[in-house]
């Protein structure tokens, strides 16, 4: 049953095959089999089995939600009323959320059931995952390595089967970069498509939910249930969403693939650039055309993003101070003392490197130099997008430089894993929607095909993922745990 | 550019973040290499470039000055470390 689709799951409800209650049973009864993955914080069992009775009552009397009764889990980043949201930090390890991110209320809407919060970095910061308070997750086809960050429990998740989809967040890549290593399809939608509110927040103008699931099929289900607009969060677009699912079987021919040179160049590794090679040739099986196109100003996207990040993160994570909610420490002798110990020992050494970095581009004198700065290199990059995706319909690359690595090998060193977001970041400084296919395997290990589209064309991404998915099997293999 | 501890010790001020002293070389070092990274930027003529502050340009909206929340304190209050009679307490600010 787990490794069924979303509408095959659908069907199989209303034929009686099995009740949400049976799915959701054997999907908890997965997740206690495996948790050396360390894929979940929390487990909400007892609200799994309620929400899946509710939903077989509301199946009986007909409801056509495709997502009704299906087991899904939140990366830790959303709140979910009455439920810890950690969001992977010592910080929030006592904190009860007292409302529902809008994502939670769209989905808990559409019928789906949550099985639990998934592991993540620490505040969404990283790459691999091993930054979260609660220990690094596996990845489930070599679990001595990452899963990639910083939605690694929601990518391992969906990849091991314990939960049918899930939730996740992509402030620099961190749906895309998981959904490679784990060998799954995660979108990135267009920064406003999918509402912030509720979600805790790291890097206000980069941050955006989507979806993280087994096929572009089912991303677009659970991508219709999740964006729109939302009068709570301020930056929502206030634009109509389409059908997702009536634009997948679209056909591919005449589609224009842009390849950055900037991208296929003499510093990507070179499997990876096989494994890439054979799915452009099947995207030109299918009727597309590849063409080179130049994006300059993609060379200065890390510097500007390790600017804007820690900035946005400094002024944001300066709520946690010890006097609402969160870690406290505790005798604090006067209130500069709480706030410096009660952070001191709330955050981990990623986040507080964050925090220091943006707090000196924010400090006076520096603010000119540094932040004004990379928000002008935003604007250039955004403009590369802009024009390029005049010239064709989706830009196609890689999504990481290499297939998972090993725990261990990359968190004492932190530029080294900085560079290794050389591929996903651009595209939040854009603020345009990219997603991550399967696309082969090297050592035994998941490598991802990144697509990216203009703004808002969120149904064209998954229609061109859906169709090489038609004549591939990649996304289709499971890992054996 | 390279920092020095002192810079260090002054921005986790700056940050009220508390580091431990034995952290700060490895702060220090860390913090320059990221300096060094972002003077890449300067590579770059900037100079009539508009700073981009929301991928699409959008501006804030505003909606109309009315209640639309309830008030929630105790709710709210419930997850603090430390209230009494509806306040939160932190150690003594004035003598």
């Amino acid at each position: 049953m787990h490794t069924k689709s979303i509408s095959e799951l659908a069907r199989g409800l209303r034929a009686g095959d099995f009740s949400s209650l049976e799915l959701t049973e054997h999907f908890l009864g997965r997740i206690k089999q495996h948790p050396k993955l360390n894929a979940y914080v929390t487990v909400t069992e007892q609200q799994a089995l309620a929400q899946a009775q509710a939903a077989d009552k509301r199946l009986a009397a007909g409801d056509p939600s495709l997502l009704l009764g299906l087991p899904i889990a939140h990366k830790d980043i959303f709140c979910t009323l009455g439920i810890k949201t950690s969001c992977g930090s010592k910080m929030l390890d006592n904190f009860i959320a007292p409302y529902n991110a809008t994502v939670v209320d769209m989905l808990n809407a559409a019928g789906t059931v949550t099985l639990g919060k998934l592991n993540m970095d620490e505040f969404a910061m990283g790459s691999s995952n091993e930054t979260s308070h609660y220990g690094p997750v596996k990845n489930p086809w070599a679990t001595d390595c990452v899963p990639g960050g910083s939605s690694g429990g929601s990518a391992a998740a969906v990849a091991a089967g314990l939960a049918v989809a899930a939730t996740g967040t992509d402030t620099g890549g961190s749906i895309r970069q998981p959904a490679a290593f784990c060998g799954i399809t995660g979108l990135k939608p267009t920064y406003g498509r999918v509402s912030r509110y509720g979600m805790v927040a790291y890097a206000s103008s980069l941050d955006q939910g989507g979806p993280m699931a087994r096929s572009a099929e089912d991303a677009a289900i659970l991508l219709q249930a999740m964006a729109g607009f939302d009068a709570k969060d301020s930056t929502s677009v206030d634009r109509a969403v389409p059908d997702y699912s009536a634009a997948l079987t679209q056909p591919l021919a005449g589609l224009k693939i842009g390849l950055p040179k900037e991208f296929f160049n003499a510093d990507l590794n070179s499997r990876i650039a096989a494994v890439l090679e054979a799915a452009l040739a099947e995207y030109r099986t299918l009727g597309a055309e590849t063409l080179p196109v130049t994006m300059p100003s993609l060379k200065l996207a890390i510097p500007a993003y390790y600017v804007i990040a820690p900035a946005e993160c400094s002024a944001n994570l300066s709520r946690f101070d010890g006097v609402r909610f969160g870690h406290r420490c505790e005798n604090p002798t006067d209130l500069t003392d709480l706030y410096t110990r009660s952070r001191g020992e709330g955050f981990g050494r990623e986040v507080k490197r964050r925090i220091l970095m943006g707090t000196y581009a924010l400090s006076a004198g520096y603010y000119e130099a540094y932040y004004i700065k990379a928000q002008k290199i935003r604007r250039l990059i955004s403009e590369d997008f802009k024009r390029v995706l005049t010239e064709v319909d989706v830009i196609m690359g890689p999504v990481a430089p290499t297939t998972a690595f090993a725990i261990g090998e990359k968190i004492g060193n932190p530029m080294e894993m900085y560079l290794a977001d050389i591929y996903t970041i651009a595209v939040n400084l854009a603020g345009v929607p990219a997603l991550s296919v399967p696309a082969g395997f090297l050592d035994g290990k998941p490598v991802g095909l990144h697509i990216i589209g203009n703004y808002f064309a969120e149904g064209r991404l998954l229609n061109v993922a859906h169709q090489y998915q038609q004549v591939t099997a990649w996304h289709q293999h499971t890992p054996t745990l | 550019m390279s920092l020095t501890a002192e810079n260090v010790i002054r921005i986790a001020h700056l940050a009220r973040l508390g580091i431990d002293t034995k952290d700060i070389e490895s702060y220090t070092d860390d913090l320059s290499n990221m300096l060094k990274l972002m003077a890449q930027m300067r590579q770059l003529d900037t100079e009539a470039i508009e700073p981009m502050a929301h991928p699409l340009d959008q501006v804030q909206r505003l909606r109309p000055d009315a209640v639309t929340e309830n008030n929630q304190r105790e709710l709210f209050q419930a997850l603090a470390p430390a209230v009494e009679e509806g306040l939160y307490l932190v150690p003594k600010v004035i003598e």
